[in-house]
C-alpha cells in the first residue's frame, strides 16, 4: 500500500467514507436510557472495540448493528444505505453471539452452511464454502461432529466459520473470548487478529475486558452510562486519557490533586497540591488558570532512585518505601511521600542482583518525565 | 479401605432402596394386575364366581392338566366389531392427537416466551382444569353442547345458523371432550422444552438470513421435537383407551374400544374376551414406543 498513514488510520482521513455510520442513536427501554445519542464512524477494515463495564448500552448498541433491536431515534448506515429498518436477515452483517448458539441438532458443516443455504448458493458451492471455512478455523476433521462433542473453544470456532461463511461487511463479536479459559483467550486473541487482518472484514468487538480491547482493537470507543467518553486506538486512551475514570479503566494510575497556575496552548502549566512543585504538560483541552485539575502518571512512567535525577526535565518528589513486591521481570513499590500520598510505582529490573537495590523503609526519590503528565480535569 | 473408595453397605442398601422403590411399585400395581388379565384372557367364560374357568385343574383320573384357550383372540379377530372399534379408537386418538399439538403448541410457545411473573400465572391457568373433577367438566360440555346449550344459543342469536346443530352425542364432541380434557399433557412437555432453548438460537438464524418462519421450521421445530414426542404420546395414550369421554358425549357410532372393554366386562360379563380386548389394546400402545425409543436409540451415537 502506498500511503500507510491513511488505510492505517482512515478515521484521520477525511477523503474516507465510513463503512459503518451511526447517527444519534439512541435506545430507551422503558423509562430507562440504554444507549444515549450515540455518533460513530467505523472505516472498512477496522477492528473497533466497544469496551465498557455491564450494563453501559454497549450490547444493546451491538443488537441494534445486528437488527435484533430498534433504535429509539437515529440512523444506521452501512455503505451508505440506510438499514436502520431492515431485519437481521436482510443486514450485510453476521454476529458472533457470546453463547456461541450454535445449533445443537446440525453438525458442524451444516452449522457453518445454514446461512448460505438460506441464501439459496448452489450445493457445490456451499460445499466448497464450508470446506475453506473448516479449513480457516482448522476443523476440518470436526464437520460431521455434534456441538456436543466439542469442546468450548471448537464452538466459538463453529461459530466464528459460521458467521464468516457468509462473507458479511461487517462481523459483530459479542464477548468473543469471555468464555474462554485464560490460556485459549490469550491464543484465540491473536487469532482473531490475524484472520480478521487476513480477510479484510470490519471487526466490531464488545468486550468488558480492557486488556483484550487494548490488544485487539484498532481503535477503541469507551462506553459509561450509553454515552461514548472517548473514542481513540489503543494508546491513545491508554496514554491520553479523557478523564480519571478512563485512565483508571485503563490500567494504574497514580493522581495528583493540582491546580492550573499558567495556560498556553496545548500546554498548562499546574502546581501540585502540598509541595507546590511545578508540571507543565500537554493538553489538547482549554483550562482556566486557577481551575483545579488531576495530574495522572502511570506506574511504570515513574523512576525510583537513592539519588535525586539531575536532568531538569524531570518532576521530582521524595518518600520513603512502605511495600514491595517482587514479580522477576519487574517490581512494584508502593512509596509515601511526605504529605502522606501512597504512590505506586512499576520498575523493571535492569539488573541481575539477589537484593533488592531498593529495599523497604529505603528513603527514595520519586522521578518522572514531565511529558508523560497527564493533565486530567475534574 | 477408605470410605470414599467404595461405599459402605448402607449407602448400598439405600441406593439399593431408592431404585428399586419404583420398580417395586410397577410390579405391584402394573405387572401384577397384568399378569392377571393375562390368565384370564386364556380362560373360558363360565357362569360362576369369578366367571371364568381355571387355567390349571386337577382331577383324579387325569392329574393336573393345562387349560389354556386362544378363543379368545380368535374371536377377536373374526368378529369384525372388535376390528372395527380398535381402528377407530385409534383414529380417534390420532386426530385428538393432531388438534391437542395444534392447539398446544402456539400455547406453549407464547407461555415460554412471556416474561417471569406472568409465565406462571399462564402455567397456573393450563392446569387450572385439574381442581376439578374430570366428571363435572365433561357434564358441563354436556350442558353447553346440547341443542339448548350455550354454543347453539349464541351461533343462533348472531344468525350464524337457524336451527341448532347436532353436536353432543357426535364424534365432535368426542373431539372436543378429548381435547379439551387432555389439552395439559400436550402443553406442559411442550413448555418445558420450548422454555429451555436458548433464544440465542433463533436469533443466530435471523442473523445468517432466515425468515421468522425459516427460523421456525429450521430451529424450533425440531428443537421441540422431544417435546412433542412426549406430549403426543402422553395424550394419545390415555386417548386411546379413554372410556368416559365417548361413554358421555358420544353417540352410538363412538364405539371406541375403551366402551367395548367396559360393556364386556360389565354388561356381558365375558371377562376372557374382555381381557383378551385388554391385552390387545396394551400391545397397540406399547408397540409404536418401543419402536419408538429404539429408533431414538439408534439415533445417538
Amino acid at each position: 500500500m502506498s500511503d500507510t498513514s491513511s488505510s492505517d488510520k482512515p478515521w484521520l482521513d477525511p477523503q474516507q467514507k465510513p463503512l459503518i455510520r451511526l447517527e444519534g442513536i439512541s435506545k430507551q427501554f422503558g423509562g430507562f436510557t440504554a444507549v444515549d445519542d450515540v455518533n460513530l464512524d467505523i472505516y472498512r477494515g477496522e477492528l473497533f472495540t466497544i469496551l465498557g463495564g455491564s450494563g453501559c448500552g454497549k450490547s444493546t448498541l451491538l443488537r441494534m448493528l445486528a437488527g435484533f433491536e430498534q433504535p429509539s431515534t437515529g440512523r444506521i448506515l452501512i455503505d451508505g444505505v440506510d438499514i436502520t429498518q431492515e431485519p437481521p436477515y436482510r443486514r450485510p452483517v453476521n454476529m458472533m453471539f457470546q453463547s456461541y448458539a450454535v445449533f445443537p441438532h446440525m453438525n458442524v458443516a451444516r452449522n457453518i452452511a445454514y446461512g448460505l443455504k438460506k441464501e439459496g448458493l448452489p450445493r457445490a458451492q456451499i460445499d466448497a464454502r464450508v470446506a475453506e471455512m473448516l479449513k480457516l478455523v482448522q476443523l476440518e476433521d470436526f464437520a460431521q461432529r455434534k456441538p456436543d462433542q466439542l469442546s468450548g473453544g471448537q464452538r466459538q470456532r463453529v461459530a466464528l466459520a459460521r458467521a464468516l461463511a457468509k462473507q458479511p461487511k461487517v462481523l459483530l463479536l459479542d464477548e468473543p473470548l469471555a468464555a474462554l479459559d485464560k490460556k485459549l483467550r490469550e491464543q484465540t486473541q491473536f487469532e482473531l487478529m490475524n484472520l480478521q487482518y487476513e480477510l479484510g472484514i470490519t471487526f466490531i468487538v464488545v468486550t468488558h475486558d480492557q486488556e483484550e480491547a487494548m490488544t485487539l482493537a484498532s481503535r477503541i470507543a469507551v462506553m459509561k452510562e450509553g454515552r461514548f467518553l472517548q473514542t481513540g486506538t489503543p494508546s491513545e486512551v491508554y496514554e491520553f486519557p479523557g478523564s480519571e475514570y478512563i485512565a483508571d479503566f485503563f490500567g494504574s494510575v497514580n493522581l495528583f490533586e493540582a491546580s492550573i497556575v499558567a495556560a498556553d496552548p496545548g500546554y498548562v502549566t499546574a502546581a501540585l497540591e502540598g509541595d507546590g512543585t511545578e508540571i507543565r504538560a500537554a493538553t489538547d483541552r482549554e483550562l482556566a488558570v486557577g481551575s483545579r485539575c488531576k495530574i495522572g502518571v502511570r506506574p511504570e512512567k515513574l523512576l525510583i532512585s537513592q539519588e535525586p535525577p539531575s536532568d531538569p526535565i524531570y518532576t521530582v518528589t521524595r518518600g520513603v518505601v512502605e511495600d514491595l513486591a517482587y514479580y522477576g521481570n519487574r517490581s512494584i513499590y508502593r512509596v509515601r511521600t511526605q504529605n502522606g500520598q501512597v504512590i505506586q510505582v512499576s520498575a523493571q529490573n535492569f539488573q541481575r542482583s539477589a537484593q533488592h537495590l531498593v529495599a523497604w523503609d529505603d528513603e527514595v526519590y520519586l522521578s518522572w518525565d514531565t511529558r508523560c503528565s497527564m493533565v486530567l480535569p475534574e | 479401605m477408605t470410605r470414599a473408595a467404595s461405599p459402605g453397605t448402607g449407602d448400598r442398601l439405600w441406593r439399593g432402596a431408592v431404585i428399586g422403590i419404583p420398580y417395586f411399585w410397577l410390579a405391584l400395581f402394573f405387572l401384577a394386575p397384568f399378569a392377571l388379565v393375562l390368565k384370564i384372557s386364556f380362560a373360558d367364560p363360565i357362569l360362576a364366581q369369578p366367571p371364568y374357568s381355571d387355567l390349571i385343574t386337577w382331577s383324579e383320573a387325569t392329574g393336573y392338566r393345562l387349560q389354556a384357550t386362544l378363543d379368545n383372540y380368535r374371536f377377536l379377530v373374526e368378529d369384525n366389531l372388535y376390528l372395527v372399534s380398535y381402528w377407530r379408537s385409534i383414529k380417534i386418538a390420532l386426530v385428538a392427537t393432531i388438534l391437542c399439538l395444534l392447539l398446544g403448541f402456539p400455547m406453549a410457545y407464547a407461555i415460554a416466551r412471556t416474561p417471569q411473573p406472568w409465565r406462571n400465572l399462564l402455567l397456573l391457568l393450563v392446569m387450572l382444569p385439574f381442581w376439578t373433577s374430570s366428571l363435572l367438566q365433561l357434564y358441563a360440555w354436556m350442558v353447553m353442547l346440547s341443542q339448548q346449550g350455550v354454543i347453539n344459543q349464541v351461533l343462533m342469536n348472531l344468525g350464524l345458523i337457524s336451527t341448532p346443530l347436532k353436536i353432543l352425542y357426535t364424534n365432535v364432541a368426542v373431539y372436543i371432550g378429548i381435547v379439551y380434557t387432555f389439552l395439559p399433557f400436550m402443553v406442559l412437555p411442550l413448555y418445558t422444552t420450548l422454555e429451555r432453548l436458548d433464544p440465542d438460537l433463533y436469533e443466530a438464524a435471523e442473523d445468517l438470513g432466515a425468515s421468522p418462519t425459516q427460523v421456525f421450521r429450521d430451529i424450533t421445530l425440531p428443537m421441540a421435537m422431544p417435546g412433542i414426542v412426549a406430549g403426543g404420546l402422553l395424550v394419545f395414550i390415555p386417548a386411546l383407551g379413554s372410556y368416559i369421554i365417548p361413554a358421555m358425549l358420544g353417540g352410538l357410532d363412538t364405539l371406541m374400544i375403551g366402551r367395548t372393554l367396559y360393556d364386556e366386562f360389565f354388561l356381558n360379563r365375558d371377562w376372557p374376551l374382555a381381557s383378551a380386548v385388554a391385552v390387545i389394546l396394551l400391545l397397540v400402545l406399547i408397540v409404536p414406543i418401543m419402536l419408538f425409543q429404539s429408533l431414538q436409540q439408534e439415533r445417538k451415537p
